[in-house]
């Protein structure tokens, strides 16, 4: 760990900080409070492990706005499976392969057609809600009661966490290390910042890029997991619009849309930044139209000073 | 074609314009001036200061001395909208039109007339359409979109937007690089048509005949002076490149004792780039050319980065084609002429660009030890005497020499017998283009302990491949020409040969 990417990583940490001081003040101690706490860690879990998948998807130069979508998907299919007696364990697994799924097929349209991420998976964005919407017969599915529904269940001192967080935790460190210390995670990198040089250096581009949208989309299919535990019902229309929290967890925590950037420990702090001013805004009694425009003027902020900072250091 | 004297001042007239970067003199006290209904060419060879010159007459940079008028008014543009509103308008190799839109809308772009302000649509198209015909090219209907014509119309539009906006001074870059033998005969007649009607020309042009045939006079720089000029009808092409060729470099380019080895490289009959030809270990193979001539996309077709039509190559004891990262596989590396677009990431720190074509060394089973991977890169840092504070330095902030060292050191951290060095010492300083020279020559010098390497360049810088090649092929219009050994050339035979290609 060098000095420079300390301080790098400090600014957003900083920031956190920051916004919890702030919350603190105003709501008081109870706002630390470990029950707190954890609440925050429940909200932000189904953010912050799709995001942690788009660091992925963004360190390569991609987006994936498909991410909300999926995650309905996977809320369905598991519902599904379940009602067919399928096991949890393979109701999940059958989730996050179907999620998997998308990402390979997203990737490959990328790659042989030659059409840019953003318009792919805007397009995949509505053809996999459209999925979701016919195999969930356009409403919600009821799904027989199993252990799924508790991995996020509130813990009361049972354990320190809720298993479903140490998941989220565990993948993290997970995608992280494969980031730094792997060949892929390398080439991911050089792809981003500068896709001709990969060609030349011999990067298998089209295969890389394709293994990002699957993997990026098998955490998604994580979170479409967390997200079926918390509603306990398979919803083809939940977390509409989610893909854009989840992009600007990665963008707040120093992720560059122009690729080449971007850490896990940075999309955490910035999924917790974000949690932190809807949990604070809510609990100070403060309306949603409140959340939303501090939240927005973080997104933007966050970037103009990354810009300033990240300007200054090159000569 | 001898051009009517003229009385009064010059059109354009540019006078001692001095240009310092850094410790180069780029400029040392030029003077050009063209008159009405003039074609002067301007000659010299990459470097000789040729772009900086035209940068000042364009406004994109200012002089530090000298003094510039344009129909005896003096004229000291700050930006290029200054020089564009003082009549000067600069035609480049590539064209700066909007592919999108209209011929009439780029010939009119930032002049569109207005009625009520609203766009005066019946009148753009009448003006459009005089600014074509007065050109002469009536064949150019002014609705098509400018993408769907063919580069010689495109060129066309282009000056007939120059026209259209009253330029009083024309500078065209290189405009024949990418035209056909017809389309340069009718740019040629486009040019004395424009003379006829008192037009002022500047004419940029590596091909010397180029510039016989269409230019009344040439001025050839080098060096950043005036290394002298005259009328085109009185001049041999004989003396033309004597003018451009300076005195010898000297001893920059060190020459130790080589071995031509095996032939570890074989090249037939392959297209693009008409090339056939063998590269040895043990020796540096030159390939000469102007811009555009097809040298870069030679070396790229080699590499895998662009398809082969047709021929064979071989790369040891590898036949056929292959992709980039089987060409590494085969001991074969290549260096892009293009460092900032293509050579390196400039994000990414020294280390993973330094190894990035070679990750396998730093761990098991796909795994990356940054640690290992850096010690690595800090052998090439030392050994190449690379200025950073270390292996985790972003590229990007490197200077161009140390950055070019970086390039260079991915291919001896690869380990390959075959480097294919596309511009070697483009854009950097004097120290750090002898250093790649002394490095270029140790890599194919004898040596007790490993077998001697093979190279393959491309430069435009004439001195440079006679300095360090044993042979030298030139690179013509898209076809290379049987090597010669580099000790039967003189920098004015190899200029004569480069700069022979005529268009017409």
């Amino acid at each position: 760990m060098t000095t420079r990417s300390l301080v790098e990583r400090a600014g957003t940490f900083v920031g956190l900080v920051l916004v919890a001081m702030i919350f603190g003040m105003l709501i008081g101690p109870q706002f630390f409070a470990p029950t707190n706490l954890e609440l925050m860690a429940r909200q932000m879990a189904i953010v912050s492990i799709a995001a942690v998948g788009m660091t992925i998807v963004i360190v390569s130069g991609g987006i994936d706005l498909s991410v909300g979508s999926m995650i309905a998907l996977c809320t369905v299919v598991i519902a599904q499976l379940l009602r067919m007696g399928v096991s949890p364990l393979f109701a999940a697994a059958g989730a996050i392969a179907t999620a998997a799924l998308c990402g390979a097929v997203n990737g490959a349209l990328i790659t042989q057609l030659r059409v840019v991420p953003f318009i792919v998976t805007l397009g995949t964005m509505l053809v996999i809600r459209g999925a979701a919407k016919g195999l969930g017969e356009e409403r919600r599915i009821e799904a027989p009661a199993t252990w799924l529904n508790d991995l996020l269940r509130v813990t009361r001192g049972e354990a320190l966490l809720p298993s479903g967080i140490w998941a989220v935790i565990l993948l993290s460190v997970l995608v992280a290390l494969l980031l730094r210390y792997t060949r892929f995670g390398r080439h991911v990198f050089a792809i981003g910042s500068n896709e001709r040089m990969a060609r030349l250096c011999g990067v298998a581009i089209t295969r890389t890029k394709i293994v990002v949208y699957a993997l990026s989309a098998a955490f998604v299919g994580f979170a479409g997991l967390l997200q079926f535990s918390k509603l306990s019902v398979g919803d083809p229309t939940v977390a509409v619009g989610l893909e854009l929290d989840v992009i600007a967890a990665v963008i707040i925590g120093g992720g560059s849309l122009s690729g080449g950037r971007g850490t896990v420990a940075g999309t955490l702090i910035g999924a917790a930044i974000m949690t932190v001013i809807q949990i604070g805004c809510s609990q100070k009694g403060l309306a949603n139209w409140v959340q939303q425009i501090v939240t927005g003027g973080i997104i933007v902020a966050a970037v103009a000073l990354d810009r300033i900072r990240t300007q200054s250091g090159t000569p | 074609m001898s051009s009517t004297p003229v009385a009064g001042p010059p059109r354009f007239a540019m006078r001692g314009i001095r240009k310092v970067f850094g410790a180069t003199i780029a400029l040392d006290g030029v003077d050009l001036s063209v008159n009405q209904g003039e074609i002067c060419g301007l000659i010299g060879q990459n470097g000789a200061g040729k772009s900086t010159l035209m940068s000042i007459l364009s406004g994109a940079l200012q002089p530090d001395a000298g003094e510039m008028w344009i129909e005896g008014r003096p004229f000291t543009p700050h930006s290029p909208i200054d020089a564009r509103r003082a009549g000067v308008a600069m035609i480049y190799q590539e064209l700066s039109l909007a592919p999108h839109l209209s011929v009439m809308e780029n010939i009119m772009m930032g002049a569109e007339p207005m009625r009520l302000g609203l766009v005066d649509w019946p009148r753009m198209r009448e003006m459009a359409t005089r600014a074509l015909a007065a050109l002469g090219h009536t064949d150019i209907p002014p609705d098509a979109i400018v993408g769907s014509l063919s580069v010689a119309a495109q060129q066309i539009v282009e000056i007939a937007r120059a026209i259209a906006v009253g330029s009083r001074v024309l500078v065209l870059d290189e405009p024949t690089s990418s035209l056909g033998r017809a389309d340069v005969e009718h740019l040629f007649e486009l040019l004395r048509h424009l003379k006829s009607q008192g037009h002022a020309i500047v004419y940029i042009s590596h091909f010397i005949e180029e510039v016989k045939t269409v230019a009344d006079r040439y001025m050839v720089l080098r060096d950043g002076r005036n290394a002298g000029g005259g009328d085109t009808a009185s001049a041999t092409h004989d003396e033309i490149v004597a003018l451009m060729v300076g005195q010898s470099v000297g001893n920059l380019f060190p020459r130790s004792p080589r071995t031509s080895g095996e032939a570890i490289l074989e090249v037939n009959a392959l297209e693009p780039g008409a090339a056939s030809f063998a590269l040895h270990r043990g020796e540096i193979f030159g390939v000469a050319g102007v811009l555009g001539s097809g040298r870069t996309r030679l070396l790229r077709t080699l590499f895998g980065l662009e398809p082969v039509r047709s021929g064979r190559v071989r790369v040891g004891v590898y036949s056929g084609v292959a992709r980039p990262h089987e060409r590494w596989m085969q001991g074969m590396g290549l260096l892009s002429e293009d460092r900032k677009e293509e050579g390196l990431a400039l994000t990414l720190d020294v280390a993973d660009n330094v190894t990035m074509s070679k990750l396998s060394p730093f761990g098991p089973a796909g795994l990356v030890f940054p640690a290992r991977q850096r010690s690595a890169a800090m052998r090439w840092i030392a050994e190449l005497a690379i200025k950073c504070a270390g292996p985790w330095r972003k590229a990007g902030e490197l200077s161009g020499g140390n950055q070019q060292k970086i390039a260079i050191a991915r291919l001896l951290h690869h380990d390959v017998d075959i480097l294919v060095l596309d511009e070697p010492t483009r854009g950097i300083d004097v120290g750090s283009k002898a250093q790649i020279y002394r490095l270029i020559d140790a890599l194919v010098a004898d040596a007790p302990d490993h077998k001697p390497r093979a190279v393959l360049m491309v430069s435009s810088y004439l001195p440079e491949l006679l300095g360090l090649c044993d042979r030298i092929a030139v690179m013509q219009r898209g076809r290379l020409a049987e090597a010669v050994p580099a000790a039967s050339l003189t920098e004015h035979d190899l200029l004569m040969a480069v700069t022979a290609g005529t268009a017409a």
